[in-house]
């Protein structure tokens, strides 16, 4: 009962959320001269008359509020209206980036956790050992490094010279499951890892943190007291406690990747929701925008009513209210 | 029969600071069946003493032995020591609302101990063992607590539970340390009052470790008192409290308020406890004592025999016939201080008898001299 009510009331926040957001996108496009949309369209070259004809085609000449009930009506019933490049539904456009974005998402969040809490657990448990300085300086790099820099180097390192060998699994560009298993992997693992590389280093510096915090508490001494193994002591123990607040920061970054991983999603020619709504915002393709802007906001607020759920799950003193 | 004995016990922590010597040199024995309390304040070492016992002060220079049944506790390897933490030695925490884990049920924390010593348990025996225990310390309906979590508890019901999971697999020794000193006043006197009839039911040895007197009086045998490390009287329970040697276990009982001494002003301990890493020289009490004489300055005593019953053992340089509260004792004590303070002595003595006012300094006149 608690669980039902608390998910209708976070749905109809997040349906609020949602609206703002796109409300939002709305009127900051406005926030700026329609003539310069339709110049894009036109070309620099256009008269004035075929500006004129574009914005009236558009339906830009239109007042603003009538435009925004139109905005609405549309998205009501679910229309998020036309690319006004190709004449494109958006909702296609998003059918068609959702793929590759959550491919890169899922497999690059499975990669950086296994790595991150991995080394973050081996970090914990031996402070100060060489693996934990090691670790550390690589989480360090993994830091610093802009992700553009880590797939370029993948691309230059690793896909050229093997595909100058002959070996073309590993491939840039998108390749749907639908192909095969085999060859979708092979398009993704290295967008994965140079996902994952950032991101790895963040978990595995927050898992180290919490668990090294988490050890040092009275009931792990309590649980030594009663004679349990020291395996037992910190995976039953430690790391059960320690994961708690991983799991609700891996919710808000899945969250806000899957609104578009951008750098990776370019770097390796993958399409994707990143890709095409940063091509939609250079050319002022307004339906575009609001149409990503409206399904990453869902995935962030998704995410959360997610965390906020698991963490209940998680820790018995949270109460779902 | 002696069931642990401690020889010349030594704990040291290499920090950045410098080192921490944390015990110096402690030994004490615990008969089967009887209770040692051991008493001192914060940063006597009394907790990092115990906690070495059982293997749970990684990263310590370990010196000296302890015995416990037949065996050398310090040289067990880390499997021999599991065998003997929470079977034969348990412990019992200070603050049973973080010595619980916030994340598993109360009950589960039980059988888990059971389980863990016994492979042979199946679950369910286990669980039902864990609400026998529960109802055992006298939770109120242990059948269904038994399925709550720690923070359902009430602090007082925490440690209970923590109780219940040290005598789940009846150890010969409990080592409680401050079990009731995070719980209120009433629910204290309950704790005690549990621990004590427990303890005798199953004839289970115990080590209570306080800053409180109090307690030491209501359930201890033995009574060893630390300071800075190091024992500094240790004596049968009424040696302590009628016939106290040492000028800091004076002082202890000085500075309880109790209700006969109704009518007196407590008299609080001057200073501070030293820091472990860079400790006085002599006796590490001379800067706090009002007795303080020349060679306190420079020597540091050992534990002798004091007093008339042969059991009585205190770490001073006050002649060893001066035990007590008695005015005679109080005499032989102003006596060998005047016959032994020379100018150092006395300006050590000045510098206490200025830091509180009503600390008792003998040869010292003054608003807060001895009355």
């Amino acid at each position: 009962m608690a669980i039902a009510g608390f998910l209708i009331r976070r749905i109809l926040t997040g349906i609020v959320v949602v609206w703002l957001v796109s409300t939002g996108a709305f009127f900051l496009f406005f926030a700026r001269p329609v003539a310069t949309v339709a110049r894009q369209l036109a070309g620099h070259a256009a008269t004035p008359q075929v500006i004129a004809e574009v914005i009236r085609n558009l339906g830009l000449d239109q007042p603003i509020m009538v435009q925004y009930w139109h905005f609405l009506d549309n998205l009501v019933h679910g229309n998020l209206g036309y690319s006004y490049f190709t004449q494109e539904p958006v909702n296609t456009m998003l059918k068609q980036d959702l793929p590759p974005t959550i491919s890169v998402v899922v497999g690059g969040v499975i990669i950086w956790l296994v790595v991150g809490i991995g080394v973050g657990i081996i970090s914990a448990t031996r402070p100060r050992s060489w693996f934990d300085r090691v670790s550390n300086i690589l989480v360090l790099v993994g830091l610093s490094m802009p992700v553009f820099v880590i797939g370029e180097l993948l691309i230059l390192v690793v896909f050229l010279p093997l595909n100058r060998h002959g070996i073309t699994w590993i491939n840039t560009g998108y390749a749907g499951i639908s192909q095969g298993i085999g060859v979708w992997m092979g398009h993704m693992i290295l967008p994965w890892i140079t996902l994952a590389a950032v991101y790895a280093a963040v978990y595995t510096r927050l898992t180290r943190g919490q668990l090294l915090d988490t050890l040092g508490e009275d009931y792990i001494r309590t649980a030594r007291a009663k004679g349990l193994s020291e395996r037992r002591v910190t995976f039953r123990h430690g790391v059960r406690a320690a994961l708690t607040p991983v799991v609700s920061q891996l919710g808000v970054d899945v969250g806000q990747l899957l609104g578009g991983v951008v750098v990776v999603e370019s770097v390796f020619g993958l399409g994707g929701l990143g890709q095409t709504s940063v091509q939609a915002i250079y050319t002022d393709n307004l339906p575009v925008i609001i149409g990503f802007v409206i399904v990453a906001a869902a995935f962030v607020v998704i995410a959360n009513i997610i965390v906020d759920l698991t963490y209940a799950l998680l820790d018995p003193r949270v109460r779902i209210t | 029969m002696t069931l642990l004995e401690v020889r010349d016990l030594t704990v040291s922590f290499n920090t950045a600071d410098g080192v921490v010597q944390a015990v110096r040199g402690v030994s004490f024995g615990v008969d089967a069946g009887r209770t040692l309390g051991i008493v001192g304040e914060s940063g006597s070492g009394k907790t990092v003493l115990t906690q070495t016992l059982l293997g749970l002060t990684p990263g310590a220079d370990i010196s000296g032995s302890a015995r416990f049944d037949e065996r050398d506790l310090l040289q067990l390897t880390e499997e021999e020591m599991r065998h003997i933490r929470g079977e034969r030695i348990s412990v019992i925490f200070q603050d049973p609302l973080t010595s619980l884990h916030p994340l598993y049920k109360v009950g589960w924390q039980i059988s888990e101990l059971i389980r863990a010593h016994d492979k042979s348990v199946s679950k369910k025996d286990a669980a039902e063992r864990a609400v026998e225990l529960l109802s055992r310390v006298g939770i109120p309906r242990a059948e269904r607590r038994v399925n709550d979590y720690p923070h359902q508890f009430s602090g007082g019901m925490r440690q209970r539970a923590m109780i219940a999971m040290a005598l789940a697999l009846s150890p010969q020794m409990i080592i409680a340390d401050e079990p009731t000193t995070a719980l209120d006043a009433t629910v204290q006197a309950q704790i005690l009052d549990l621990l004590l009839r427990l303890q005798r039911e199953s004839g289970t040895a115990l080590i209570m470790i306080t800053h409180d007197l109090g307690v030491v009086a209501d359930i201890a045998d033995e009574v060893l008192v630390m300071y800075a490390g190091r024992a500094a009287e240790k004596a049968p329970k009424r040696e302590v409290f009628y016939t106290p040697h040492h000028p800091y276990t004076k002082g202890l009982l000085e500075s309880i308020p109790s209700s006969s001494a109704a009518g007196d002003r407590l008299r609080p301990i001057a200073g501070q406890p030293p820091s472990l890493i860079n400790l006085p020289s002599g006796c590490k009490f001379h800067p706090r004592c009002g007795y303080v004489m020349d060679r306190c300055l420079s020597e540091e005593p050992d534990l002798r025999q004091v007093g008339e019953s042969g059991f009585h053992n205190s770490a001073c340089w006050l002649p060893a016939g001066a035990a007590g509260l008695s005015e005679e004792a109080e005499e032989l004590r102003e006596e060998a201080v005047h016959e032994e303070r020379g100018e150092a002595a006395a300006e050590v003595a000045e510098a206490v008898a200025a830091d509180v006012p009503g600390v008792a300094v003998v040869g010292i006149e003054g608003e807060g001299a001895a009355e």
